[in-house]
């Protein structure tokens, strides 16, 4: 298992290198990647500010609902933090599970809780300033799902 | 004595991100309206609760949650990560 709250990029092929490889539990590995948007064509950058300590503390409690939940086999959960410009990683979630759909909903799962139980706050950065972006309402009812 | 930490536009509407605040309050709320009481920056950054989120030790909680044992209180906006 792997959580790493970090500043600096990441390289997925080398997170995912080995990841679920060579064990007799694994039949099924996902991963997701989260990459910084553009939806107005302006943003110069996405600012992401968090709460050191509560951060890791927050991702733990959830990744250990999903292992409990699914029987995962392994997770990375990789959250960046800091200025990052439009087009670079995020984040990135990678389960490893006996079968597809665990995989699969486990990893849906884990991305729900992080966009909306652990404590990080997007600002963008544009030509006229700087604006916070604001919790959706549908992220709060993705939750309910699980 | 608690820690106070405020994230976000909440640190930036009270203007500073951490203050060790001496306090009798009870609850979450009560350390609220002590806030509140003291500037008009406070007074807008609390103006609407149901904006707000609020961790105790790094937990989420609830306003009406007690105080007792607790070191570090922390107000932030609902959280935007993934």
């Amino acid at each position: 298992m792997k959580i790493s709250v970090q500043a600096e990029p990441f390289d997925l092929g080398v997170e995912m290198a080995g990841f679920g490889i060579g064990r007799e539990d694994v039949g099924a590995v996902v991963s997701f990647t989260g990459i910084v948007r553009d939806d107005t064509g302006a943003m110069e950058a996405l600012e992401l500010e968090h709460y050191p300590g509560m951060t890791e503390r927050a991702i733990a409690k959830i990744v250990g609902e999903a292992i409990e939940r699914w029987k995962l086999a392994d997770v990375i959960v990789i959250h960046r933090h800091g200025r990052l410009g439009v087009g670079e990683q995020i984040m990135m979630v990678a389960t490893a599970a006996r079968h597809r759909v665990a995989a699969f909903e486990a990893a849906e799962f884990l991305m729900d809780y992080l966009k909306s139980r652990a404590p990080f706050w997007k600002k963008e950065h544009g030509p006229e300033g700087t604006a916070w972006v604001a919790a959706k309402d549908e992220d709060e009812d993705a939750l309910k799902r699980w | 004595m608690i820690d106070v930490l405020y994230f976000a536009w909440v640190r930036e509407r009270i203007g500073l991100p951490r203050e060790t605040v001496e306090t009798q309050a009870a609850t979450v709320a009560d350390l609220v309206e002590e806030l509140k009481a003291r500037e008009p920056r406070y007074e807008a950054a609390f103006a609407d609760l149901t904006a707000l989120r609020v961790a105790l030790d790094q937990d989420l909680a609830e306003f009406d949650a007690s105080l007792e044992g607790v070191r570090e209180v922390a107000f932030f906006p609902p959280m935007t990560g993934g």
